[in-house]
């Protein structure tokens, strides 16, 4: 089984990073589940004037009639204008990148950002997709194929790793 | 009991073609995909690419607006390449048969059917004869079933209501005739409706209604009283022999429902129609437009509700 850092080290590791590209046209979009909670951690430190959103993705993914579509209890949530917006896209997990593919043509059904940053806290390293993270709080290098999911309990994030036998 | 082949044995829905058989998970499946739905018809683009490349063909034996329009803006919203076929001026009315005209529609690679027809069971009939990766959408059969009707139409009581489980709900008019009806009783029974009323003479109510479990008033008053739901009927005049109603006039005076009557029922009760409405027949004009009414709301959950039918049909199961 992979061992990974604690996952409130790593979202500490992103909220720097990002303070540090901050500007007025900044928006941080969170992709559901993972990116969610990442984005209700990261509200409470940065501060609710700026823009928060959630982007699913879901209706936009190439694998409808292989895995069908997956029915979650956040879906994308934007109301605020992204055009010429520089957009944060956070993450919990970075893997093959079809799902950051799906949620960046979501993204554009919205409007046209200025620019589309990607903020990770683990990328798994095994991109199919000519798409890599801007940041990744931590980089796997000895990919398993287990199941990495961020979990919420009692307010705490941490990471729940499953071997289901890849 | 409809058999089950609507449903493939690991339990995805395959075809849609009445609510019987459809189990209480399924449906609840249906109304959260639906709900993501209204918030992309919600969107300045209200488009998603999910059944881009596939081919839905509307094939309408009797007339429709509502739920041939509606059909066709759920497809297109999900990206399908969409066939309306004019039935009068089709083959058909050169003598060639429904399943012929099915089956050339599918070598011109249609994947959907929405089928509507006079006679029941028709839509079970092609199901029945297509190969396994082409599905059937029943979008109305006689008086047999309106499936999405059905389901539209509690997914709408849902969001007024958000619980079905301490509901009262009344069905008013025309219940022998009506596939809406029938529909709509199926999917509230299988939500847990605990008291469903059917309202309206003798005559227009169905002859197996002991056996659908539901209680039967022939006085309006006393079949709305303290109601949470009002589902209004439109009289299948098409569907009804001579003498089945005195008159229009007489039907209105007895079951048309007024706005004295929306005293009698609970005061947040919401009113429903699944249209066209008589207005002046089954429902006066000004009730029609109230505060209570949500038959508009009910046209468009009835778009996100076509979407989310449309999708669990191509997607694999989860």
């Amino acid at each position: 089984m992979i061992k990974l850092p604690s996952a409130q080290d790593l979202i500490l590791k992103l909220e720097n990073q990002i303070k540090l590209i901050l500007d007025d046209s900044t928006c941080l979009i969170g992709i559901p589940t993972g990116g969610h909670l990442i984005i209700k951690q990261l509200c409470k430190n940065l501060g609710d004037h700026l823009n928060y959103g959630l982007i699913d993705g879901s209706f936009y993914r190439d694998d409808l009639d292989i895995s069908g579509v997956k029915i979650k209890e956040k879906t994308s949530n934007i109301n605020f204008d992204i055009e010429n917006k520089k957009v944060i896209l956070i993450d919990d997990v970075f893997y093959t990148g079809r799902t950051i593919r799906a949620a960046i043509n979501e993204l554009f059904d919205y409007g046209r950002p200025k620019e589309i940053l990607l903020f990770v806290l683990v990328d798994r390293m095994k991109n199919e997709l000519p798409i890599k993270p801007t940041y990744s709080a931590y980089e796997l290098n000895n990919d398993k194929g287990d199941y990495i999911n961020l979990v919420e309990e009692r307010n705490i994030l941490s990471f729940e790793v499953k071997n289901i036998g890849r | 009991m409809a058999d089950n082949f609507q449903v493939t044995k690991d339990g995805k829905l395959k075809h849609l073609l009445s609510i019987d058989g459809l189990s209480k998970e399924i449906i609840i499946d249906i109304f959260n995909m639906a709900e993501s739905f209204l918030k992309i018809g919600s969107r300045d683009v209200k488009k998603v690419p999910l059944l881009r490349g596939k081919t839905v063909c509307n094939l309408f034996f009797e007339n429709s607006t509502r739920t041939r329009t509606t059909f066709e803006i759920a497809a297109k919203r999900l990206s399908a390449d969409v066939i309306n076929l004019d039935i009068p001026t089709s083959s058909q009315s050169k003598g060639e048969s429904i399943l012929d005209t099915v089956n050339n529609l599918i070598a011109m690679g249609a994947d959907i059917f929405v089928v509507r027809h006079g006679i029941p069971k028709t839509p079970e009939i092609i199901a029945k004869a297509v190969n396994n990766d082409v599905h059937i959408i029943n979008g109305g059969d006689g008086n047999h079933a309106h499936p999405t009707q059905g389901l539209l139409d509690s997914f709408t009581i849902r969001r007024f209501k958000k619980e079905f489980s301490n509901l009262k709900v009344a069905v008013v008019g025309d219940i022998k005739h009506s596939r809406v009806a029938r529909s709509e009783v199926c999917a509230l029974s299988t939500l847990g409706v605990p008291e469903i009323r059917v309202v309206g003479p003798d005559n227009l109510m169905p002859d197996d209604l002991d056996n659908l479990n539901l209680i039967h008033f022939n006085d309006l008053k006393k079949g709305l009283k303290d109601v949470d739901v009002i589902m209004m009927l439109r009289l299948q005049k098409e569907r009804m022999e001579d003498g089945d109603i005195p008159s229009e006039e007489d039907y209105f005076k007895q079951f048309g429902l007024k706005r004295d009557h929306l005293r009698i029922a609970h005061p947040d009760a919401i009113i429903m129609h699944p249209g066209p409405i008589n207005r002046g027949i089954e429902i006066e004009s000004e009730v029609a437009d109230c505060k209570q009414s949500v038959i508009l709301s009910q046209v468009t959950f009835g778009i996100a509700i076509r979407m989310a039918v449309m999708t669990m049909l191509i997607s694999k199961k989860l």
